[in-house]
């Protein structure tokens, strides 16, 4: 285990246990630093080629031809595919994780700018993509549907006419909680707020890209993929599913993977089209997308259209929260979500407060636009809601003309209240609000910031304070409610200690960057006292791990964490009789403390763990009944979600000039429950903080009329980089959970989550003088400057 | 084409089509696959690399152009066994997640550090700013780079550990 006691001033230092939870710095890390990771980009096998993909120039259009005879000539060339040779694989098309279908390669029509169309394989990446030049399409172009309000015109295209009997745009509806005792509230309230929010379509994008390398074995009939996938296991039983291969003949391996945010978690076409590559040429095929294919054709977020609405007394007590959303889902419904859950966990709108009613109706459609919506550290779909109940309650307190933070606590939930049943059915495991309200308060200095906004405002300077508190529901999930495509929400976990009282586990989930193999080590040490440092952590691989669903929607700590401390206790349980054993007493004579089990009231008699690992493989006798060796093996269902909550301030200076907004500071309270190692999540937290100023203040991917996607470039799609984040100022509670083994709650993406509302709610706040009440995001000069003048707000 | 440059303080010469990018030429013709690729169009610096002891951004730079030049990448920085202060900066103030923009911007911090051995953070965030993390949040690489300065042999920052 590496420590050190050296830090920069200010730095964060608060544990330094022997073994388990505490900061420790991360065991992947020596690798990364010498450029030594491992990404797929960089998986070389000898005679491999490389595909690239030729994706439609336009939103809507019937294929009339493909002349592929060119590409086919060209001397570096070894495979041209179209729909049309997929067809008589029976691959054109492929199961979406949500029950749709999505076209692997057009066949009929293409459906948003950027589909796949048909790919070629070649000697290397160059001549693959000079052979997509040389393929000559023929397209009958079709109005686009780009405006997702007009989705539902009977005058509409019809987008999924490959669908039987679909005759419009129409997806699903969807809704929760209750109508009529909603409505009743609203109809006696003294006070109703209404608000037209837009959630704009966003991109995770990662640093690396999407990509894989598929080798497929033609005598074994084998098939390895190293794949850019956040949940190898159930890829791989979708390619089983898919391809009809036998499952126990495909071995995807994940190896280090540069970022997902959710957007590594769906199947997309490139990797079938790698697939069917290496089948149809007999040698390994890599496909890496580039950035304009990552923009266009994988994993977007958000684009939820929202109407809020918000009941309240007169003095400020929230009663009922109601929203109306219209879902834009693309040309494929491929939504990444638990089956029963289409809107995700959107139903977590009625936040961190104790309502009398809440009621959401919500329309998903189909544009001609890329497929996708739950990607960019959504949590399923809590990033959409946590922003319309954060706004919604900041316009409240605007119309109440009330402090934003007085109005919230006075509507928390009260401890006392937990386990809280919410008006839309969720169980929050457990939370105390108000003191990591009065936290982040103070880290801020908030009331000074008002002092020191008034004398602003006096000067005509333009000054915001913007507020937020999140609950979020991550872990998913119970198996009773949760599956994808069949497939529980479950998670594996191996743990293994060898003679020399060193140990492996093996996990289902997989890291993208969050630092499971020092994470998990962590929790496993704390339970069997095994240093950290002598527990190896493998994943990524489905040869060496157990089933699960991988790593999404902040599951890994709630879920495979729970495993991993489940299967050491289990673990431990073992080596108890063994030791009880080794020092002739009964199991009931034992105590456990870190790393060993010594007799109760003589410490001096004492087993390591180490000495029992030995014995457990060793010679000799064992207790009767117990087997040799030292390991266990579990799957964890867990019993709940679990419900992070944090609290949010962000100081914003907006340029009465320019319209550029600049956040100055912001503070981030976090409540985890029990924290494994708090760098890792202070790392966490940055990063979705500053997800948060890209989204609130940057990040679109926009469409022109035509359907031509705007956002398709990093020189078009802006990403924050260090001169547009403050030093972030972090603090945090604890409330462990109740329905966790170690009371840990996800933090992955909790910042995400909460920071655009903050930010939106302090640009708003500075613009108060002009008496705006709400704006869009992102809130980019212009869109700052039209607001300041009274301008409408641009379509989305 | 031939193409000879020095990498990592060694001459190395292939044949080459005139339209190779340097990051292609470093990672699928020289194996070094340290430097990344993000994005093809200068935005994102994952694939920083000097190229005569400036940070440049190889997917932008075609091998030929550094023909007769000096490369050095991120796999140059340990030297002797012993690892830069950057790299030890970057572990020690957990300047990375993920790791892929963590070579370039190890790179950029290096020379920064050379020419500026007690950069202000304002400096820091400045010459990183032509790169993306989309893990980090800046702040812990911002550490990372004055953990460095402060951890330089002869640093005036605040003397070797």
């Amino acid at each position: 285990m590496t420590t050190t006691d050296e830090r920069p001033a200010g730095f964060e230092n608060n544990d330094h246990k022997p073994v388990g939870h505490g900061r420790m710095l991360r065991k992947e890390d020596p690798r990364f630093i010498r450029g030594k990771g491992r990404y797929v980009d960089d998986v070389q096998l000898p005679g491999m080629l490389h595909c690239a993909i030729l994706r439609s120039p336009v939103a809507h259009a019937r294929i009339v031809s493909i002349d592929t005879s060119a590409a086919e000539a060209h001397p570096k060339v070894k495979a041209v595919v179209t729909g049309a040779t997929l067809t008589g694989l029976g691959l054109a098309w492929m199961p979406t994780l949500s029950g749709d279908v999505q076209a692997v390669l057009a066949t009929d029509k293409v459906r948003f700018q950027g589909q796949e169309v048909a790919f070629v394989v070649a000697e290397d990446r160059y001549a693959a993509r000079d052979a997509l030049e040389l393929i000559d399409v023929e397209y009958d172009v079709l109005d686009p549907v780009v405006d997702v309000r007009k989705a539902l015109d009977p005058s509409a295209p019809v987008i999924r006419d490959d669908l039987d009997g679909k005759r419009n745009n129409h997806i699903f509806d969807w809704e929760t909680g209750d109508e009529a005792a909603t409505e009743a509230v609203f109809a006696s309230a003294d006070v109703v707020v209404s608000e037209d929010i837009v959630y704009p379509r966003v991109h995770p994008a990662p640093m690396e890209t999407c990509g894989c390398v598929a080798d497929y074995d033609r005598i074994d009939s084998r098939l390895t993929l190293w794949s850019t996938s956040q949940a190898p296991h159930a890829h791989r039983t979708l390619y089983a599913i898919v391809a009809g291969l036998p499952e126990h003949k495909i071995r995807v391996i994940s190896p280090d993977i540069g970022g997902g945010f959710g957007g590594k978690v769906p199947i997309y076409p490139g990797y079938v089209c790698a697939i069917v590559g290496s089948i149809v040429t007999g040698k390994p095929v890599k496909w890496m997308e580039d950035r304009s294919e990552n923009l266009t054709s994988t994993g977007f977020a958000r684009d939820y259209i929202m109407r809020g609405e918000i009941a309240a007394t007169r003095d400020g007590r929230i009663l009922a929260v109601r929203t109306n959303v219209l879902a834009d889902h693309g040309a494929f419904n491929g939504v990444a979500a638990p089956v029963k859950y289409p809107a995700g966990f959107f139903g977590v709108f009625t936040g961190s407060y104790d309502l009398q009613a809440a009621y959401c109706k919500m329309t998903a459609v189909y544009t001609n636009k890329a497929p996708g919506g739950v990607a960019y550290a959504c949590s399923f779909r809590i990033t959409e809601a946590v922003y319309l109940v954060e706004r919604i309650v900041d316009c409240l307190a605007y119309e109440l003309k009330m402090d934003p933070v007085e109005l919230r606590i006075k509507n928390f939930i009260q401890p006392e209240q937990f386990p809280y049943r919410t008006k839309t059915g969720w169980l929050y495991d457990s939370g105390d609000y108000e003191p990591t309200m009065r936290k982040a308060l103070e880290i801020a200095g908030y009331d000074d910031l008002r002092k020191e906004q008034a004398e602003r405002r006096a000067r005509g300077e333009l000054m915001g304070i913007g507020v937020a508190f999140f609950t979020e529901a991550v872990g998913a999930g119970p198996r009773k409610d949760m599956d994808i495509l069949g497939l529980g929400m479950a998670d594996g976990c191996e743990l293994r200690v060898h003679p020399t009282g060193k140990a492996v586990v093996r996990l289902s989930v997989q890291s993208q960057g969050q630092g499971h193999e020092t994470t998990f080590a962590q929790i496993v040490a704390e339970e069997i006292g095994i240093p950290p440092a002598d527990i190896d952590v493998v994943h990524g691989d489905t040869d060496q791990t157990p089933f699960g669903l991988g790593t999404y929607g902040s599951r890994s700590t709630p879920v495979s964490g729970a495993a991993a401390a489940l299967v050491a206790r289990k673990v431990r349980d073992k080596a108890r009789i063994i030791a009880s054993g080794m020092l002739e007493v009964s199991v009931a004579d034992l105590e456990w403390v870190k790393g060993a089990f010594h007799v109760k009231g003589d410490p001096e008699k004492s087993v390591t763990i180490q000495d029992i690992a030995m014995r457990a493989h060793g010679a000799g006798d064992l207790p009767e009944g117990i087997e040799g060796g030292l390991e266990a093996q579990i799957c964890y269902n867990p019993e709940n979600l679990t419900y992070p909550h944090g609290a949010y301030i962000c100081v914003v200076d907006i340029d009465p000039g320019t319209a550029q907004v600049k956040v100055r500071r912001f503070v981030a309270v976090d409540d985890c429950g029990t924290r494994i190692n708090p760098m890792i999540i202070e790392g966490q937290v940055h990063r979705g903080l500053t997800d948060g100023v890209g989204m609130a203040l940057m990040e679109m991917i926009a469409f022109d009329e035509d359907g031509n996607c705007l956002g398709g470039s990093l020189m078009d799609y802006l990403i924050p980089t260090a001169l547009e984040v403050p030093d972030w100022e972090t603090g945090f509670t604890v409330t462990p959970s109740p329905h966790h083994p170690i009371g840990a709650k996800g933090v992955g993406e909790s910042a995400t989550v909460g920071s655009p509302p903050a930010i939106v709610n302090a640009v708003v706040d500075a613009l108060k003088p002009f008496g705006i009440r709400h704006a869009d995001m992102p809130l980019t000069p212009s869109r700052v400057w039209d607001a300041m003048r009274g301008v409408p707000r641009p379509p989305v | 084409m031939q193409v000879s440059m020095i990498v990592n303080g060694e001459e190395v010469t292939r044949e080459i089509e005139g339209r190779l990018l340097l990051v292609h030429f470093l990672r699928d013709h020289l194996g070094l696959t340290g430097t990344h690729w993000g994005c093809d169009t200068s935005n994102c610096g994952t694939c920083v690399v000097w190229l005569d002891g400036e940070p440049v951004k190889s997917c932008t730079v075609l091998a030929a152009m550094a023909g007769g030049h000096e490369v050095r990448t991120v796999e140059d920085l340990e030297r002797g066994g012993e690892l830069d202060p950057v790299q030890r900066g970057f572990m020690e103030c957990h300047g990375l997640q993920c790791g892929f923009c963590t070579p370039g911007m190890m790179m950029t911090a290096r020379a920064l550090l050379d020419r500026n051995p007690d950069p202000s953070e304002g400096e820091i965030r400045e010459a990183i700013s032509g790169q993306i993390c989309r893990c980090t949040g800046y702040a812990t690489i911002v550490r990372s780079v004055r953990w460095a300065a402060a951890h330089e042999a002869n640093s005036p920052a605040g003397g070797a550990s």
